[in-house]
């Protein structure tokens, strides 16, 4: 095939694998399904210059992939002044000078029950939604969707390792706090 | 000897990249003497064992969903009046 099929039956045709591919990378489903609405939109417009050298699938992953990048670097750019040197700044807060903890950490009563309460899940997808957008971001790519460092930092346009490890300790001690303050001491 | 706040930073790596020997046998030591540290420990590996469940498909939910119908409708209409945007 030279040219792209009849746009009328690529939701039909393409739309599961879009999506399933989206939902690997967004944060819930209403995001993988913008991403894929906001492919095919630009697939349309651009639909003429598909040339068939690829499949019509691939052409549409690729159109996918790089709505995705863009999306990230989005929530990057609102977060400019959430930037290493803060995240660290945060980080040095939860500590005193001797470096000891300098907030109270209080044990959590038989923490695996929490797992079979549907409320605790509601609470733990609460937290992370709290989070900063692109801290929120970078801990489900990893923990969630489970890509390695090297994907991540690629995606997410995160220079250095050690700046994705400061990252993800920030996420994770946020979390860990948020579930602390909003499910086991409450 | 590691602070709390070098045991916090370490026990978050470890969960991403592999430690060298020094450091977790400092690690190690730092947890065996820091109740703190220790609790904090157990913490975050609830949340990371948490954030793993919410992979494992329910019985309701087999697997990656598909597109749902309604998505894929509103998808549909959105695509149509593209077009139809394209034929005036």
């Amino acid at each position: 095939m030279n040219s792209a099929s009849d746009p009328a039956t690529w939701v039909a045709q393409h739309g599961d694998a879009l999506f399933r591919y989206a939902l690997m990378k967004m944060r819930d489903e209403a995001q993988a399904e913008d991403m894929v609405q906001e492919t095919f939109l630009a697939a349309l417009k651009a639909r003429e210059r598909f040339s068939g050298q690829s499949s019509e699938k691939t052409w549409l992953i690729g159109i996918l992939k790089h709505k995705i990048i863009d999306h990230f670097r989005k929530h990057k750019r609102e977060q400019s002044s959430d930037d290493i040197e803060s995240l660290t700044e945060q980080l040095d807060q939860q500590f005193d000078h001797t470096g000891h903890w300098s907030i109270p950490m209080r044990t959590w009563q038989a923490p695996e029950q929490a797992h079979e309460n549907r409320e605790f899940w509601k609470v733990f997808a609460a937290c992370i939604a709290y989070l900063p957008d692109h801290l929120a971001d970078l801990f489900i790519l990893r923990e969630i969707k489970g890509l390695s460092s090297e994907e991540i930092c690629k995606l997410l346009e995160i220079s250095t390792t050690n700046n994705m490890w400061v990252m993800l300790s920030r996420a994770r001690m946020r979390l860990r706090g948020c579930l602390d303050a909003r499910w086991f001491n409450l | 000897m590691l602070s709390c706040k070098e045991t916090g930073e370490l026990l978050s790596q470890e969960m991403d990249r592999k430690l060298s020997f020094s450091e977790r046998l400092g690690l190690r030591f730092h947890l065996f003497i820091c109740k703190t540290c220790s609790c904090y420990d157990k913490q975050l590996q609830f949340v990371a064992r948490s954030a793993r469940r919410l992979m494992r498909p329910d019985k309701e939910n087999q697997g990656i969903p598909p597109l749902s119908n309604e998505a894929g409708s509103r998808i549909s209409s959105a695509i149509k009046q593209q077009l139809d945007k394209e034929k005036k």
